[in-house]
């Protein structure tokens, strides 16, 4: 798969971050391209979640350069990444449980007629971002806690969505969801591809990273460790690029078992 | 590559769904007010059997002016427990009310509607110390709030002084609060034609907005038969109330500010935002929701109501007194608030389970009083039903925790 010429949604290069004396990010640099899923993958502590805060404006990069579409940016703050249109889902999900499908989509950002909530709107908004989405929510009226893991994880995807971003970042969608549940919320990570968003897929699974992704991109202890293309790349490659050798205790464990 | 979304198949036995169904709805609070509304009837049914007053006109006109005042507090609480919090200072900031509304009018010549105006705002500025040190400085509601129930019963004790009753003027307008009926039948009969009326245009208006944007409506059918219930209600009490002195002016005033608090809670985005904090309070902050400011204002919602409820019982009782925080003032209000459906955990419940609630509690006093049996047998019910409404409360938590087996381990994982 060849990469897109066009400028990429979002390029970094020579992020660096520091909390106190641990550098976590060291001249980390990534390409984003809209339609492209982008795995970021990595041991515990390398570094995946602080480059999402970075990208997301919560925790501002020391140094670096950030360019969206082309074009020079800095992101210092959450509002500024969400007005360029990127959008984030945190690994907990943010949703409020007592709240119905609709109240949790528009929470923050009700839309309102004289003051007053104006509901037949925001459930018809609400069912035609579900259905664009292909998403199956039994009740849109029932409150978010009464629904599976993977369906309250599509809610909480599709409530980024709302305010049409063109990059999405998803910080371990799948993790804590049941085989079915998973399948559903990487389904909705393949229909954000075709609708020609950018994601960066944070993740630990290497099956969904397979599944999904067009290319990964590795980070080790804070610095660039890889960038592969998933359809040419073996698993034991990503692994040993993760772990940074290709003697390591998975590979050790795999030979003696001979699956691998 | 579809996946197939629902949880039970279809292969699932008739039993089993009722079960879900049922689970569900008590997982939604879609039962929401049935159990109450129940366990009403049949404290009235018992008490009517054991003695023939209990539901005469005079009875039950005397309880709607009784539950105002307890039920005025209760409906600030549920803002408190909307958001997951407690109050624990109602009663003394009631009495505190109170207390300085008689000093202000009757010790100090102040005429009664600018002391009335003064006396809920001192809820008011109540409410917001108690929330700073909540929302702002981070102590625990429990006990800033316990602070309070100590702290402002004594500030009350100051103001009274010298003064061990304050007799209120008994043609001035706080005493008119309790003391007035609407005599003319029209009145009761015309608020019932109102209010039924009201909610039907209301839910015709929901259906045809709904219909025309393609979103599911409830059946006409559903909405004539939710209209015929509320009539069939409105114009019983009416009726009754109209065999005794007619419509009370506490109880017009207390639907009154029902409704419009229902109507602030469910249908604005202020309302919104007090249920997402009760729900969760992350998910809230990063949905843009100033979390310190609508947590002040529940506390300063529930003082406010407290001061204003304070009002209502002095004026029953016509006069102030060193004792008018009762002890069992509070346990009442937050009792009536979480026996009407209002859940103690945060995030679930209506102003109308202040109504419910405290008509429940009430009734038991009246009925306990009418039998001429001791205090601490109602005491005693009174507890029985409380532990009973949190019990229920408990389940349905359960009950919508249980549809999702994943979320237990839900805030678990490391980053």
């Amino acid at each position: 798969m060849a990469r897109p010429s066009a400028p990429p949604l979002l390029a970094l290069s020579g992020v660096f971050k520091r909390f106190g004396a641990v550098e976590a990010l060291r001249d980390v640099e990534l390409e984003i391209h809209a339609g492209e899923v982008i795995a970021l993958v990595g041991d515990n502590g390398a570094g995946k979640s602080t480059l999402v805060k970075v990208i997301a404006g919560v925790e501002p990069a020391d140094l670096g350069t950030l360019e969206w579409r082309g074009r020079p940016v800095h992101i210092g703050r959450p509002h500024d990444a969400q007005h360029l249109g990127i959008a984030t889902v945190y690994q907990d999900l943010s949703l409020c449980d007592n709240l119905d499908v609709v109240g949790n989509l528009f929470l923050g950002r009700e839309i309102t007629r004289i003051g007053v909530l104006d509901e037949v709107e925001m459930e018809r908004r609400t069912r035609d971002l579900l259905a664009t989405l292909s998403i199956r929510i039994p009740d849109v009226r029932r409150p978010v806690a009464a629904l599976s893991g993977g369906q309250r994880q599509t809610v909480a995807i599709s409530r980024a969505l709302l305010g049409e971003p063109r990059l999405v970042m998803l910080d371990e969608p799948t993790a804590a969801l049941g085989i079915e549940q998973t399948a559903q919320v990487l389904d909705l990570v393949e229909r954000l591809r075709e609708r020609g968003l950018g994601v960066l897929l944070i993740s630990h699974n290497l099956g969904d990273v397979k599944a999904v992704a067009d290319y990964v991109a590795v980070l080790r202890l804070g610095r660039n460790n890889g960038f592969f293309d998933v359809t040419t790349t073996s698993q034991e490659q990503i692994v040993s690029s993760i772990t940074g050798a290709s003697d390591n205790a998975v590979t050790r464990r795999a030979t003696r078992e001979g699956e691998l | 590559m579809s996946v197939p979304g629902g949880i039970g198949g279809p292969t699932a036995h008739g039993a089993e769904r009722f079960a879900d169904a049922f689970g569900r709805k008590l997982g939604g609070g879609a039962l929401g007010s049935v159990p109450v509304v129940l366990g009403l009837l049949v404290i009235w049914l018992t008490f009517q059997i054991l003695n023939p007053h209990f539901l005469s006109p005079r009875n039950l006109s005397n309880l709607s002016v009784d539950i105002v005042g307890t039920g005025m507090i209760a409906v600030g609480v549920i803002f408190v427990l909307l958001i997951g919090e407690i109050d624990l200072s109602v009663g003394s900031v009631s009495g505190l009310a109170s207390a300085l509304f008689a000093v202000l009018s009757v010790n100090y010549g102040m005429p009664e509607p600018p002391a009335i105006v003064l006396a809920a705002l001192c809820g008011t500025a109540v409410g917001f110390v108690h929330g700073f040190f909540t929302a702002v400085v981070g102590v625990p509601a429990f006990v800033v709030t316990l602070a309070g129930l100590l702290g402002w019963y004594g500030l009350m004790l100051a103001i009274m002084g010298a003064y061990g009753t304050i007799n209120l003027d008994d043609q001035g307008l706080v005493a008119q609060l309790t003391n007035f009926y609407f005599s003319n039948v029209a009145a009761a009969y015309a608020l019932a034609a109102l209010g039924t009326a009201a909610y039907f245009l209301t839910a015709w208006r929901d259906v045809t907005r709904r219909r025309a944007a393609g979103v599911p409506f409830r059946s006409p059918a559903e909405i004539f038969l939710r209209t015929g219930l509320l009539a069939v209600i409105a114009f019983a009490a009416a009726y009754v109330l109209n065999q005794f002195q007619g419509l009370p002016l506490a109880l017009l005033i207390f639907l009154v500010v029902l409704v419009i608090l229902d109507y602030v809670l469910r249908r604005t985005a202020y309302g919104r935002m007090i249920f997402a904090l009760g729900g969760g309070v992350e998910a809230a902050r990063r949905a843009g929701v100033n979390v310190a400011w609508v947590r002040i204002s529940a506390f300063m919602m529930s003082s406010t109501m407290a001061a204003i409820g304070g009002l209502f019982l002095a004026s029953r009782i016509n006069s102030v007194s060193q004792t008018s925080v009762s002890t069992d003032l509070l346990m009442n209000a937050i009792a009536a608030a979480v026996i009407g459906g209002t859940s103690l955990f945060g995030g679930r419940g209506s102003t109308w389970s202040a109504l419910l609630g405290v008509l429940v509690i009430q009734s038991i006093a009246s009925g306990v009083a009418l039998m001429d049996i001791q205090t601490a047998v109602q005491f005693m019910i009174t507890g029985g039903v409380l532990l009973l409404a949190v019990v229920v409360d408990t389940l349905s938590r359960r009950a919508q925790w249980g549809t999702r087996p994943g979320l237990v381990f839900r805030r678990d994982h490391s980053h």
